[in-house]
Order: structure tokens, then C-alpha cells, then sequence
């Protein structure tokens, strides 16, 4: 199982411009709901509160009402339920990529064979089992970011959180991580929330897609493709990819004015 | 989508470099260039000041040999090593760990914190009295002298090191749900290396002064003896042996520092490539 809950979320920050604070509602009561097994993607402008709700659903920053339930239970701070992808990967750079794996795993108790076993098993899984022993400077960036979906999907939480993973990518590395991610997501029956600002990316990927403008949730859209999506360059030629994408670029392009 | 192509060339392997073609000087023969400049230079005009005055390269490595031959220089050099590396090695162990707490931890910056701050600056010379009174004219005292000279650039440093750690790494670890202890040694030490280093580095030379000036105010002895009764004697050749050895220990340790740190921290000179002209 692996269902996450966003109940009335909000989070504010206080900003402190040329002197002056600022309040910010980055996120204004959010709710929606990620069922199990499926990947819910959040899109929006960028300050419209996409990553805050994903950091808040990690336990990075806390709310300042509502919750966030993993599988009923409210959250309270960080937790091996939940596995992090950050946008530039984060990998430690004195560790190599196996050791970058061994590293959650550690933190969740793990020693000895098993540790490098499973390290190894999803290093393999992201297709790096020949480049363990690199360090991340010594991989390109499409392989830093697969360590960074191995070590988080190597302590076998019930959600994938990911950050922008592919935000930072060149076109074509990001395609073919894309494919790998769904590919991952058909082995593995994950539960996945992703941040993107990639509106073909959410399209592509996710079974639903929430719309957030100004700290809300403006609308949860169903994305009407079957699964599995084997072949992505097919999938971006049907017509119901790019109606569910004309669809979602007129609400980001016709947002409502915020009072 | 620009700075994304941006992001992209970082990491992309550079261009074969044409070193081939114009292979430039090596550092060390532009280093030794310099250095034998110098002392011709020095060997020309120092002989024509009075030898009370002054001294030149040839005169001083004949007094060299002397205090070689004599037996004197090991002595000295021993009796001056002990509480010189026992100082040095006491502020490094003492010296980062203090700067990581202090660095890690609010409180502990702002209760602490001050006194780093306020230490590095400290007259050590003035105290030096005081220290005698509470540890005698012997080893403690030199000890303390190096030591104090040189715990708190390597505290400042590793404080500094600590605040400059990428967030995102330390959140590495609070997503992988790791104890603040964990954070600490797994991920902000070895992110803080290269500061630690620098203190390191930093502080040979000050505790080079230190055991100098331990030797001048407490009981005379070692190096500093040797540069204090030659001094008397007007023997001012024979005073630059000591002063140069101290000198050239300082470089030694510097390049052994350099080497350490390539051995415990090998991804940092593989990051900060140094591209200079």
C-alpha cells in the first residue's frame, strides 16, 4: 500500500524583501489525494507552491495546518515511508554511486551483505550496475539523477517523491528517463507524486495531474492514457495526449485572478 | 531551457587540452628558478654589509654545517619539535570538532562563538606571563603557547566550512531520516575537508611563531636558544640557520598538508579543477 492525503494543507513563509516582510501563502489549503500505485504529477508556475507541497509531504517543512496521511497515518517529519528524488540529484560527491545508495539504506539499518546487495540490485535496476564505483562527478547528469531514483527507491517506501528530477536535463536524456521511470513504475507498482513544470512530462507520465496556481489546487485532471505507455514517441502522436495537453495549457493560460 | 544547455556543458568531459603542443614550465622548476634568484641575489648584496648586520646563503650554510658538526642543531631541533607537534596535533584535535559544534549548532554559535572570535585576535604574547604562572617554564607551557596559537584558525575555518555546506546535502540526510549525529560525521565533515585544511594549513605557520615565542619566554631552549645566543654573540649567520630551518619546515608541512588532504578528500581536486592562467 502506499496512498498519500493531502488534507487542507497551507503553509506560509515569511519573506524578508529590502527590509520589509512579506507574507507568502504558499500553499492555501490544499487537498488531494494519490491513490496507491498511481503517479499523480503537480504542475504549475513556477511559486505556485508545487515544490513546498512536495517538501511538506517529505517532512522537510512542516505545515502550518492540515496534514499529510501516508496510508491514513499523519505524518509527523521524515520517514523511510517515504523516498526523496531531488531536482539536481544531491548525490554526497566523496561517495561513489553505490555507496550514495548504500547510504539510505544504512540510515534504515541495513549492514553487511544485504546492504551491498540490495545497493547493487537497484543500481541495476536504473541500468548502473558498470558504473557503481564512479564518483558523481564522474557521471554525466541523466546518471547522477538515475543514483538519485536508485537510492531513493532502494529503502522501498511506499512513496516516490521526486522533485523536478528531470528539470535539469537535456531534451533527449530527459526523454529516455522519462521511459525508464515508467518502465520502473510497471516493475515496481510504486506510488509516485512528481513536481514538474513540464506540462508534456505530466502528460507523458502521470495518471492524473494537479493543477496548482497561487498556493491552490486548481483542478485535478485525469489523464485519459492507458497503461503501459511502452512507447513514449507513439503516446506524444495520439490525440488524446495532446487534448489532455491543450487542455491543462489553457487552465495554466486563463488562471483565475486571485483575491 | 537556457540555463538548462548551461547545466548540461559543466558536466560534460572538457575538450583534450593542447598541452601537447605548448607544454608549460613545471611548477617546481619555476618554484626552484625563483628560489636560486633569490639567493644569488641575496649571496651578491649580502656581502657587502657588515656581517653584524646582516649575513649571506654561503656563510649561513657553513654555520650551517657548524651546528650540524657540533651536534647542536639536532638538540635544538628536537627539544623544539615535541611541544611543537604536540601543540599543533592537541588544536587539531581539539580545533575541529569545536568548529563543527559551533557551527552546527545555534546555540552553541552563540554562546561560543564569540570566544573563537575573540581568541584568534588574541595578544598571545602578553599572556604568556600568566601562562608561566600556571604551567611552569617546561614543556606544558610551550605546549599551551602552540597550542592556543593554533586551535583557533582551525576552529574558524571549520566553523566557516560548517555554514557554507550545501542545505540540499544536509537535507540528504533528514529525508533519509539520519540522526543529527549521523549528519555530522557522514555529511557535513567530509563537505567541510577543504576548510579544515585551510585551518590546518593556516595554522603551521602560526604555531611555528608560537614555539618561537615559547622558547623566547620561558626557558630558553631549542631553536629559539640557538637564535637568541648567536643573536648575543653577533653571530648573525649562525642566527638564520634556525630561522631559515623554521621556514623551511613550514613549506615541508605545507606540502605534506596539501598531500594528506589529497589522500582524505581526492573528489575535491577533481571538482575544483584549478583552470589559471
Amino acid at each position: 500500500m502506499g496512498e498519500v492525503s493531502f488534507v487542507d494543507v497551507s503553509k506560509r513563509f515569511t519573506l524578508r524583501v529590502d527590509g520589509e516582510l512579506h507574507q507568502v501563502q504558499a500553499l492555501d489549503r490544499v487537498s488531494f489525494t494519490v491513490r496507491d500505485g498511481e503517479i499523480v504529477a503537480l504542475i504549475g508556475p513556477s511559486g505556485c507552491g508545487k515544490t513546498t507541497a512536495l517538501r511538506v509531504a517529505m517532512g522537510l517543512d512542516a505545515a502550518n495546518a492540515g496534514r499529510v496521511t501516508v496510508d491514513g497515518r499523519a505524518i509527523n517529519g521524515c520517514g523511510h515511508d517515504r523516498g526523496m528524488v531531488f531536482q539536481h540529484a544531491e548525490l554526497l560527491p566523496w561517495l561513489s554511486a553505490m555507496q550514495n545508495v548504500m547510504f539510505g539504506l544504512e540510515m534504515k539499518g541495513m549492514r553487511g551483505q544485504p546492504l551491498r546487495d540490495t545497493a547493487k540490485k537497484y543500481l541495476d535496476l536504473v541500468g548502473l550496475a558498470d558504473s557503481k564505483n564512479r564518483r558523481p562527478h564522474q557521471l554525466s547528469g541523466g546518471m547522477k539523477q538515475r543514483v538519485g531514483i536508485a537510492r531513493a527507491l532502494a529503502i522501498d517506501p511506499k512513496v516516490l517523491l521526486m522533485d523536478e528530477p528531470f528539470g535539469a536535463l537535456d531534451a533527449q536524456t530527459r526523454e529516455s528517463l522519462q521511459a525508464e521511470l515508467l518502465d520502473i513504475h510497471a516493475r515496481t507498482k510504486k506510488t509516485i507524486l512528481f513536481v514538474t513544470h513540464d506540462l508534456d512530462e505530466a502528460v507523458l507520465i502521470a495518471d492524473r495531474i494537479v493543477v496548482m496556481t497561487h498556493g491552490r489546487v486548481q483542478e485535478i485532471v485525469d489523464v485519459p492514457l492507458t497503461r503501459p505507455r511502452a512507447d513514449l514517441s507513439i503516446v506524444r502522436g495520439l490525440p488524446e495526449f495532446n487534448d489532455a495537453r491543450y487542455k491543462i495549457w489553457r487552465m495554466l493560460h486563463n488562471e483565475p485572478t486571485v483575491h | 531551457m537556457a540555463d538548462v544547455a548551461d547545466k548540461q556543458s559543466k558536466t560534460a568531459v572538457p575538450p583534450e587540452s593542447d598541452a601537447a603542443e605548448r607544454r608549460p614550465l613545471p611548477r617546481w622548476a619555476i618554484t626552484l628558478t625563483s628560489v636560486a634568484g633569490i639567493l644569488v641575489l641575496w649571496e651578491i648584496l649580502g656581502r657587502h654589509i657588515n656581517p653584524i648586520f646582516g649575513s649571506y646563503p654561503s656563510a649561513i650554510a657553513v654555520a650551517f654545517w657548524e651546528l650540524l658538526r657540533t651536534g647542536q642543531l639536532w638538540s635544538a631541533l628536537s627539544e623544539s619539535l615535541q611541544p611543537f607537534f604536540v601543540g599543533y596535533g592537541l588544536a587539531i584535535v581539539a580545533g575541529i570538532p569545536i568548529g563543527l559544534i559551533v557551527g552546527r549548532f545555534r546555540t552553541a554559535e552563540a554562546a561560543f562563538g564569540i570566544y573563537i572570535t575573540a581568541g584568534y585576535a588574541m595578544p598571545l604574547v602578553a599572556l604568556v606571563p600568566l601562562l608561566i604562572l600556571w604551567l611552569g617554564l617546561g614543556f606544558k607551557v610551550k605546549v599551551a603557547v602552540v597550542f592556543l596559537m593554533s586551535l583557533f584558525p582551525i576552529c574558524i575555518n571549520t566553523w566557516l566550512g560548517v555554514t557554507a555546506v550545501p542545505k540540499t546535502l544536509i537535507e540528504v540526510g533528514k529525508s533519509f531520516v539520519a540522526p543529527n549525529f549521523v549528519i555530522l560525521r557522514r555529511i557535513i565533515l567530509p563537505a567541510t575537508l577543504p576548510y579544515i585544511m585551510a585551518g590546518i594549513r593556516l595554522a603551521v605557520g602560526r604555531a611555528v611563531v608560537a614555539m618561537v615565542i615559547a622558547e623566547f619566554f620561558t626557558t630558553i631552549s631549542g631553536l629559539g636558544a640557538v637564535i637568541i645566543n648567536s643573536a648575543n654573540n653577533f653571530d648573525t649567520a649562525t642566527m638564520f640557520v634556525p630561522i631559515i630551518i623554521l621556514m623551511v619546515m613550514a613549506v615541508g608541512l605545507n606540502g605534506l598538508i596539501g598531500w594528506v588532504e589529497h589522500k582524505v578528500a581526492p573528489w575535491q581536486a577533481e571538482i575544483a579543477g584549478r583552470d589559471r592562467e
